[in-house]
C-alpha cells in the first residue's frame, strides 16, 4: 500500500470504514497501481480477501505484492486470500463436466447473460466459517478488472446485477468493502462501458480516477488522480467533495503531489 | 424500478435509485418556517421526477422531501433498489422512521438466493397490494409519486418519456460545492414555471436555502467600478495627427494595383506597334533550335 494514498483518503488499515464500495477507474493510462495497492491495504489489515483477477496472473500480483510488503502466496496458503485466476481457470471451464457449475461458465455460453455462478463463487468465498471470526476482521471484494467481462461478451446489465448482488452480501451483509476497476474508453461509442462506468459511480461510495495527463506522456508526472467522495454519510457538511493530485510511481512507491507542484519542476 | 422501462424486467436497480410513493391520508399540518422550495415541489402532486448525476447526488435530496412529507403526516412507502434499509433510514429520527415502509428490493431482486426472502410480484406487485389495502379509505385517494433517476444511465428516449409523465422536474446541478436545483412545474392549462433555487442539505436533512450564484450557474466577471481609459498613458502612439492621418491616406502602396499603375502599364502600349525582343547570344549560345545539344552528326 502507499502509505501517501492512505493520507491523502485520510484512513489506514486499523480504522478503514466498512461496508463501502470503491470505484477505480483509468483514462488514457493504466491505473492497475490502485489495485495493487487496496489488495496489499487489505491484506495488511488483516482481511479475508476474494480476489477476481481476471487480467494477469497470480505471479504478476505476487510480485508486486513482496515490493509493497505482503505476500499473497503465504495469505493463501493461511487461508486469507482466495484467488480466482481467470487466466489459467478460463481453460478449466471448456474441460470440466458440463452440470458442475464454474465461476466463470459465461465464457461456455454464446449470449451470457447471467453472473450468477460467479457471484456464487465469491459468495461462497467470503462466507463466514467457524472459527474465521475470530481471525479476520471483515471480508473484502476485490475484481481486476469489470470492462474485461463486458469484452468477454457479458452485457453490462448482467455486470451491474452482479455487482449489485455483490454488494448486498459483501457490502451489506457482511459488513465488508468491495473495490473494482473500470476502464473509461472515453470513446463516445462504447455504450455499453459507459453504462457500467457510471451505474458503478452512482453506487459507490468512494470513485478514484486516474487520468493520463492532457499535455501527453511526461517523465515525471505519470497522471493525475482524482478522488471524488459521494453520499451523505460525510463528516463535513459538503457533500461530493472532490480533489485533484498528481502522481508518479515508483518502484516500490506512488508519490502524490498537488498539481504542478512535483519536485522536478520546483 | 424505473430502470424497468429500458429493460422490461420488473426491477432493475440500473438507474432507479428508488422510487417512494406516498400517500396523504387527508389534512396536513403545515410547519411554520418550511423552505418554500420543499413545499413548492410537492404542491402538484403526481409525479416528482429528480434527475441527478455523478457528480451531484440527488439521495439527501430525495429524502430531505421524504422527511418533510412524514413530518406532516404522510405515510411514506419506499420502493428501494440501490440502498439497503439501514443506509436509507439512517440520518432519520424516529418519528420519521415510524411512518416510513421500506420496500426491499435491494437484497435479493432477481431471486438468485434460494431462501426465497424476495418479495413476490415484484415491485409492481407491491404497488398492487398498496392499491387495494387503503383501510377504508377510497382508492383515489392523492397518492404521490417521488422518483430518484440517473439521468446519464438513461437514453433519451426513456428519460424523455419520464418526463413527460411528471408533474415537477427536479434537476440537479450546480458550480463547485454550491448545488443548484432547477425545478419545473407543469401546472394543467398553464405554461411551465420554471425556478432555479441554490441550497445545501444540513446533516438532519433539512434544507438550507442560499444565495449562491446568479441564475446562469456561471460566476459572473467583476464588473469595473471605474471606467478607466487604457488609451491614456501608453508608451506608443495611438492617434493620428491630422497632417500625418493627409499623408497616409495619399500613400500608393507598391503591390496595391491602383488606377496610376493601370494607366502606366497602358501608355506604354499603343506606343510601340509590336513589341522587340534586343538578343545578343555569346560564344557558347547554340542559335540551332532544331539541335540545341550540339551534338547530331548528320
Amino acid at each position: 500500500m502507499f502509505p501517501e494514498l492512505n493520507h491523502l483518503l485520510n484512513t489506514t488499515p486499523d480504522r478503514a470504514a466498512q461496508g463501502k464500495l470503491t470505484l477505480l477507474c483509468d483514462a488514457k493510462t493504466d491505473g492497475s497501481f490502485l489495485v495493487h495497492h487496496f489488495l496489499s491495504f487489505y491484506l495488511k489489515a488483516n482481511c479475508k480477501v476474494c480476489f477476481v483477477a481476471l487480467i494477469q496472473s497470480f505471479s504478476h500480483y505476487n510480485i508486486v505484492g513482496q515490493k509493497l510488503g505482503v505476500s499473497l502466496t503465504a495469505a493463501r496458503e493461511r487461508g486469507q486470500l482466495v484467488f480466482l485466476e481467470g487466466l489459467k481457470s478460463s481453460v478449466d471451464v471448456f474441460f470440466r463436466a458440463q452440470e458442475e457449475p464454474h465461476p466463470l461458465q459465461f465464457l461456455r455460453e454464446a449470449s451470457a447473460q447471467s453472473l450468477q455462478p460467479l457471484y456464487e463463487f465469491v459468495r461462497e468465498a467470503l462466507k463466514p466459517v467457524d472459527g474465521d471470526e475470530a481471525v479476520w476482521r471483515y471480508p473484502v471484494l476485490l475484481v481486476d478488472d469489470l470492462s474485461v467481462l463486458l469484452s468477454l461478451g457479458v452485457g453490462a446489465v448482467a455486470v451491474l446485477d452482479f455487482v449489485q448482488y455483490c454488494r448486498a452480501t459483501v457490502c451489506w451483509e457482511l459488513k465488508g468493502n468491495m473495490v473494482a476497476l473500470v476502464h473509461d474508453s472515453g470513446d463516445a461509442e462504447d455504450e455499453e462501458n459507459d453504462m457500467l462506468l457510471n451505474g458503478l459511480s452512482h453506487q459507490s461510495h468512494l470513485i478514484l480516477r486516474a487520468e493520463g495527463l492532457a499535455t501527453g506522456f511526461c517523465k515525471d508526472v505519470h497522471g493525475q488522480l482524482r478522488i471524488l467522495w459521494r453520499g451523505p454519510s460525510q463528516p463535513t457538511a459538503q457533500q461530493d467533495r472532490s480533489v485533484t493530485y498528481q502522481y508518479k510511481i515508483q518502484d516500490k512507491n506512488v508519490s502524490f503531489f498537488a498539481r504542478g507542484m512535483s519536485p522536478a519542476v520546483l | 424500478m424505473v430502470g424497468g422501462i429500458r429493460t422490461a424486467r420488473p426491477c432493475h436497480p440500473r438507474g432507479a435509485g428508488l422510487l417512494s410513493v406516498t400517500q396523504s391520508e387527508g389534512a396536513r399540518a403545515v410547519a411554520g418556517g418550511e423552505p418554500k422550495m420543499l413545499e413548492s415541489v410537492l404542491a402538484l402532486g403526481g409525479l416528482v421526477l429528480l434527475r441527478d448525476c455523478v457528480e451531484r447526488e440527488g439521495r439527501s435530496l430525495l429524502k430531505a422531501l421524504i422527511k418533510k412529507s412524514a413530518l406532516c403526516g404522510e405515510q411514506v412507502h419506499i420502493l428501494g433498489c440501490e440502498v439497503s434499509e439501514e443506509e436509507f433510514r439512517e440520518g432519520f429520527d424516529s418519528d420519521v422512521n415510524s411512518r416510513l415502509i421500506y420496500h426491499d428490493f435491494f437484497r435479493d431482486p432477481l431471486s438468485w438466493s434460494k431462501t426465497g426472502e424476495a418479495l413476490p410480484g415484484g415491485p409492481l406487485g407491491v404497488l398492487r397490494t398498496m392499491g387495494s389495502r387503503t383501510d377504508g379509505h377510497p382508492p383515489e385517494d392523492q397518492m404521490r409519486v417521488l422518483g430518484l433517476v440517473h439521468e446519464e444511465l438513461h437514453g433519451p428516449g426513456p428519460m424523455g418519456a419520464l418526463s413527460s409523465l411528471a408533474q415537477t422536474e427536479v434537476t440537479l446541478g450546480g458550480v463547485l460545492g454550491q448545488t443548484s436545483a432547477h425545478i419545473l412545474c407543469r401546472r394543467p392549462q398553464q405554461r411551465p414555471s420554471h425556478q432555479t433555487q441554490w441550497f445545501s442539505i444540513l446533516p438532519d436533512f433539512s434544507l438550507d436555502l442560499q444565495g449562491g450564484p446568479p441564475l446562469e450557474s456561471q460566476p459572473h466577471p467583476v464588473p469595473h467600478t471605474s471606467s478607466v481609459d487604457p488609451t491614456a498613458h501608453l508608451t506608443f502612439n495611438l492617434r493620428l495627427s491630422k497632417k500625418e492621418r493627409e499623408a497616409k491616406d495619399s500613400l500608393t502602396l507598391p503591390f496595391q494595383f491602383s488606377s496610376e499603375k493601370q494607366q502606366v502599364l497602358l501608355r506604354s502600349g499603343p506606343s510601340q506597334a509590336s513589341s522587340h525582343i534586343f538578343y545578343e547570344p555569346d560564344a557558347y549560345d547554340d542559335l540551332d533550335q532544331e539541335d540545341p545539344d550540339d551534338d547530331l552528326d548528320i
